[in-house]
């Protein structure tokens, strides 16, 4: 089953309203990874009784009360991992099917070069599959935006696939509750001076994903999140 | 005449609800405000013609003109500092649950010697050792 290489690794899964697509996420997910943390954001489609089902095989649930949103939930997922002490390592990986198992191995194999952060990127490399013209405009605008407001260089500022070492999730301590963690976990890597690099990683945008993704409005919302805190 | 004797018991009456609540420090500046507020609103209701007068001092015109743009000020004073406090109301909700998920949660390991998953299975709900970490 899981691999001991990966023994000091937590997967950090945030999740809300996925039971579609959960089941066979945390399938390929147990395969690789002996502890995972799914962060139930207060689903109501039964994606935390999937979750539960997966307990011998190394699943953890975390279940808030009521829904918070997504960076509140990454930020729950953090203060659970620390409380291992054999945790040296974390992934947080997107609930929606988008990401690869592979790349999260890599991703986490990356961090032994000596950066605390690994970043996965769409626009490394190879092409995202099935991007569509629109929503690949919002998205490098999205990128030219952070990049310009958190004073980083990067290819891809909002990828949910992420290694991450015990020092950068003890740094994180994330406040935006919604989807302007993003950006904040970015703040944090510069504001903490943590070391850093990005990882070619493939997105699986199947019409679920497409239609559960962040629409092209809401991004004004996470613009104004981040303006306005 | 009856109008008159009904805004002026109204304004008294929400200045004085207002001013009975508790808080910090800058509730004292907020109390100010308010019986300024009360004294205008009683003067402007007694003599309607004071408003016109400020309102011409100003370069107003009309006392109604002055009265929709005071209005109209203070109601973004008042959704901006809503904004304020509904977010520091949704970080403290955050704490709280975040809190509450914390102490519900499994441990993060097995206990050596095996049963951890049973265990684990039986204390969903109950409080375990694992509420540690930030927040």
């Amino acid at each position: 089953m899981a691999a001991p290489e990966f023994d000091d690794l937590w997967v950090v899964v945030p999740v809300y309203n996925e039971a579609a697509v959960l089941r066979q996420v945390l399938d390929e997910l147990t395969a690789v990874f002996g502890h995972i943390c799914v962060v139930d954001d207060a689903s109501t489609d039964g994606s935390r009784a999937i979750a539960r089902g997966f307990a011998a095989r190394g699943v953890r649930l975390v279940k808030h009360p009521v829904n918070l949103g997504q960076g509140a939930a990454l930020q729950t997922g953090f203060a659970y991992v620390l409380a291992d002490p054999l945790m040296a390592r974390v992934v947080t990986f997107d609930s929606d099917g988008q990401h690869m198992v592979d790349d999260a191995v890599r991703l986490a194999r990356r961090l032994a070069d000596g950066f605390d952060v690994v970043l996965g990127s769409r626009f490394l490399g190879r092409r995202a599959v099935a991007l569509g013209r629109a929503k690949r405009a919002v998205l490098r605008l999205a990128v030219a935006y952070t990049n310009f407001s958190v004073r980083l260089k990067l290819t891809d500022t909002h990828n949910g696939l992420r290694a991450m070492s015990r020092r950068a999730v003890a740094a994180m301590n994330l406040t935006q509750e919604g989807m302007a963690h993003a950006t904040e976990i970015l703040e944090r890597i510069r504001s903490a001076h943590l070391s850093h690099a990005e990882e070619a990683v493939e997105i699986k945008y199947s019409e679920y994903s497409k239609a559960k993704g962040q629409s092209l409005l809401n991004s004004i919302n996470v613009l104004v999140d981040l303006l306005v805190k | 005449m009856l109008i008159k004797i009904l805004l002026i018991a109204a304004v008294l009456a929400v200045g004085a609800t207002l001013i009975r609540g508790h808080g910090a420090r800058r509730q004292a500046l907020r109390r100010l405000g308010l019986i300024l507020f009360a004294v205008l609103a009683v003067v402007s209701i007694l003599e309607p013609d004071w408003l016109t007068w400020a309102a011409q001092k100003i370069n107003v015109g009309r006392g109604a003109d002055l009265l929709l743009y005071t209005l109209i000020v203070v109601f973004f004073s008042y959704v901006a500092t809503r904004h304020v406090r509904d977010a520091r109301t949704q970080d403290k909700i955050t704490a709280l649950a975040r809190r509450v998920a914390l102490i519900e949660a499994p441990p993060p390991r097995d206990p050596p010697g095996g049963g951890g998953v049973a265990a684990e299975e039986r204390s969903a709900g109950e409080r375990s050792a694992s509420s540690g970490g930030d927040s």
